[in-house]
């Protein structure tokens, strides 16, 4: 879960308790259903994310349609394609100037792990970079993987606490992720 | 200057001048700076995240008002060392980085390196008919949807939304196409050295007639709404002027010297994969400017269709022949095939290599751990893509990795063009100009 | 050009378990090719030795292979063969440049090669240029075409050929403040191991493999 605060005020002076689990839900439900995506298509899997917000795999029916330039009316970054050296600081800026709640969808095996490119000037994974919600593999990924991702993220943001609730996931997952095995120790299961 | 030191439009002293910083904030303070320099001239950067510079492109304009007294290009936003990644591959392999470079027109960059592999190999007039007329087919396809993106962004970039829908629903077409035939909608490498991968499912034929004459109808409608439209002609002519002169020095090829009115289109002059054996025109315009390339790629879908239809006709009497060389030693392998678990080796083919053929499981084996080796030597080979002259110089050291590959990229060398074809016009027109020019941002910064 | 290998297999730091470690594979040397070259290669090289008289002191090497023509031509040369070649004999147009590291030719590491074509007489040939690492200069070629500028950054940026002459020689696809010069056989190609399930997947550069 990425570490953005959400400062709205209200849900931090509402107790955990049923109220706040219906303003957790009304939230969820608006911002899931108009998250509007900011155009960071960089290779090939813009064009298939193109595509996906064209005629046939239409993007409108979710409320996407508007890929919007502008970092700071977008919500969702869709990183679609190979992030190199020269590309890295401006992905972050760009990050960056998006305003909280923000989501990351890292697009194509590229994005999600440097794919293909093992090499010099890729950033292998852009997690390298951004906090990553989705990771979607594929070289490139159709244009219904890409739905499918949005679905499971809009899954998410769905279930997403707010306030005092946040903060304790939040704490959670931290905890978890200090605690947990790494992988070099994950032995035995190579099956 | 200001008194207060506003964090989102803050300005600092360079040795170029006063720079302002802009990341939203107050615009009153950050004009009233402006309107206090001495200076007419901005400096403004576009990119390399901005939804009209079709890709990751970086443009820093000059400007006097709403003139440009300069642009640079600032490119290598997308560079991905495909090239050298490939000296670490084996030859075959090397299809499958190729294929990434200019990921809109993916089977030109793997035809041009699988020529450049058969040339070094010297097995060019081994390569049987079938695999040729299934190159072209499929590479003329790939003009059309390449052209599709072009026009479709060219014209979102311009403003037009609806062009955008029209040509990405025949794209969708197109890319069927592709799915029946390789299994894949973009990246395919489908086509490798010494053939293509593997032969056509039943049923092409029909689809690809079928497809042709679907998209023959709704061509139409991006015709019909654009060419001759005021708006459209106002946009776009007179911009973006580049003369013959000017386009040979630079190196241009492609849409923009055929709209000088040179007919140099390397399927005519200088053939490759049969194209000799095929009827189609090079269109020209004679107006060096962004109309004429527009007209130009517009009429070239009708000709990419003349060619895939010649191609299906031909295919028809070429029913069960090879499309790979018969030399095993160089030929791919694998036959694949749908199976339940998806597309995979083809049982018939494991049945040959376990059960029938020693020399067949060895060729196998052999292939696809080391691949076959390339005799040493330099060559260039040359496609006509949808861009320009796709250029492929490969060296080889005698081994099976590539030695060297430099891909010479038609976007790269227009790209330069930028420059020349849009200082003094105004900002708006320089989208126009880059459009118009087509660059795929894989293909500059490979 | 190369130099013998040892061995069939690509990685050194692994021990060799193939038994091929004992096979040498012969280095390879391309020598001049003799008249007549074939095709419309004689017609160029006349026509060179014509408008060009010292043609013989600026030319190395006159390779013809694969139905290809290269000429090699001496770095100080370069400009004075370029100005023939598109005026006189009408090569109207050049690809741009490509770079080729050769490590193991001594004192001839770093080659420029120039594809040139010819629209009027639908012709195509190579010029290839070899300079020490040592001192890595050639002239430009921004003043005979317009369109090498970009390339010859490129070449620049990509394996330290410098290009004198350049109206602006700076790296063009590395960041500007990059360290080094990416496809020279001497750059790493900067691979990490892919660690997956307890065991580690080496970048391309380290596996085994065949030469």
């Amino acid at each position: 879960m990425a570490p953005w605060r959400s400062r709205m005020g209200l849900e931090e002076k509402l107790p955990s308790g049923i109220v706040l689990t219906s303003v957790e839900k009304l939230a969820g439900y608006m911002r899931k259903n108009s998250l509007w995506p900011a155009t960071f298509g960089l290779a090939c899997c813009a064009i298939e994310m193109m595509a996906a917000g064209a005629g046939r795999y239409d993007l409108a029916r979710f409320g996407m349609e508007v890929f919007r330039a502008s970092p700071r009316q977008a919500d969702l970054m869709i990183v679609a394609g190979r992030v190199s050296n020269k590309m890295a600081p401006v992905l972050r800026q760009i990050y960056d100037q998006m305003a909280a709640p923000k989501w990351v969808i890292a697009m194509g095996a590229c994005a999600s792990s440097g794919g293909m490119f093992n090499n010099y000037a890729i950033v292998q994974g852009v997690d390298h970079v951004v906090p990553v919600d989705i990771y979607l593999p594929g070289c490139p990924p159709r244009p219904e993987m890409l739905m499918d991702a949005i679905l499971k993220l809009h899954d998410q943001i769905y279930a997403e606490k707010l306030g005092p609730n946040r903060e304790k996931v939040i704490k959670e997952v931290e905890l978890a992720a200090m605690n947990a095995l790494p992988i070099h120790q994950l032995k035995g299961l190579l099956a | 200057m200001s008194t207060y030191a506003d964090p989102y439009a803050s300005s600092r002293e360079t040795t170029e001048g006063t720079v302002f910083s802009v990341t939203g904030g107050d615009w009153d303070s950050l004009v009233t700076e402006i309107g206090q320099a001495k200076e007419e001239r901005v400096v403004v950067n576009m990119g390399p995240q901005h939804p009209s510079t079709h890709g990751v492109l970086r443009l820093v304009l000059e400007l006097e008002g709403e003139t440009v007294t300069e642009v640079r290009c600032g490119i290598g936003y997308l560079h991905t060392g495909i090239e050298k990644n490939i000296e670490f591959r084996n030859w075959t392999q090397g299809t499958t980085f190729v294929t990434r470079m200019d990921y809109l027109a993916p089977l030109f960059n793997e035809a041009v390196y699988c020529l450049g592999v058969e040339k070094l190999l010297g097995i060019t007039q081994d390569v049987p008919e079938k695999a040729d007329v299934i190159r072209v087919m499929m590479m003329e396809f790939n003009r059309i949807s390449s052209h599709m993106v072009a026009l479709g962004t060219g014209a979102l970039e311009l403003g037009a939304l609806s062009p955008m829908i029209f040509c990405f629903r025949e794209r969708e077409k197109v890319l069927d196409v592709f799915e029946f035939i390789s299994g894949l909608r973009m990246n395919m490498a489908y086509i490798r050295p010494g053939g293509v991968a593997q032969d056509l499912p039943v049923g092409t034929i029909d689809k690809v007639l079928a497809t042709v004459k679907d998209l023959r109808h709704s061509f139409k409608d991006n015709e019909k709404l654009l060419v001759g439209n005021t708006i459209w002609m106002k946009r776009t002519e007179g911009i973006g002027y580049l003369d013959l002169a000017g386009a040979t020095t630079l190196g241009v090829t492609g849409p923009v010297i055929r709209a000088t009115g040179l007919p140099l289109d390397l399927r005519k002059i200088q053939p490759y994969s049969g194209y000799e054996n095929y009827n189609f025109d090079v269109i020209t315009a004679d107006t060096c400017d962004v109309y004429g390339r527009f007209l130009i790629r517009i009429n070239e879908l009708e000709q990419s269709l003349r060619i895939i239809e010649q191609c299906a006709q031909k295919l028809k009497v070429l029913e069960g022949a090879p499309v790979m060389v018969a030399d095993k030693k160089i030929a791919w392998p694998a036959q694949l095939a749908m199976g339940s678990d998806g597309m995979g080796n083809s049982l018939n083919h494991i049945r040959e290599i376990m059960g029938t053929s020693m020399e067949s499981l060895i060729h196998h084996f052999k292939l696809v751990t080391e691949g076959f080796r390339v005799p040493a030597g330099q060559v260039y080979s040359a496609v006509e893509s949808p861009r320009g002259e796709l250029g492929a110089h490969l060296v080889s050291d005698g081994g099976t990795r590539p030695y060297r590959v430099h891909f010479r990229e038609p976007s790269f060398n227009n790209l330069q063009s930028t420059s020349a074809m849009c200082e003094g016009s105004m900002i708006a027109d320089i989208i126009g100009a880059v459009a118009s020019i087509d660059p795929v941002m894989g293909g500059v910064d490979r | 050009m190369t130099q013998d290998q040892q061995g069939a297999f690509g990685a050194s730091s692994t021990g060799d378990t193939s038994g091929y470690g004992g096979l040498t594979q012969a280095a390879l040397n391309i020598g001049s090719s003799q008249r007549p070259f074939g095709g419309y290669f004689d017609q160029v090289a006349d026509d060179l030795e014509r408008a060009y008289p010292d043609f013989a002191d600026a030319i190395e090497r006159v390779v013809v292979d694969r139905g290809e023509l290269t000429l090699h031509i001496k770095a100080a040369r370069l400009v004075d063969v370029a100005l023939i070649l598109r005026d006189k004999l009408k090569f109207e147009m050049s690809m741009g440049v490509s770079g080729v590291h050769y490590p193991d030719d001594k004192d001839r590491e770093l080659h420029a090669v120039y594809h040139l074509l010819s629209i009027t007489n639908n012709q195509r040939i190579r010029l290839e240029v070899s300079v020490p690492d040592t001192n890595p200069h050639i002239p430009s070629l921004v003043e005979v075409w317009a369109g090498s500028n970009w390339n010859e950054r490129e070449t620049f940026d990509m394996f330290g050929i410098i290009f004198d002459g350049h109206p602006g020689l700076t790296r063009i696809l590395m960041p500007d403040d990059w360290q080094g010069h990416p496809q020279r056989k001497d750059y790493a190609l900067g691979g990490i191991g892919v660690e997956y399930k307890g065991a580690v997947i080496p970048p391309p550069s380290d596996r085994r493999s065949y030469k």
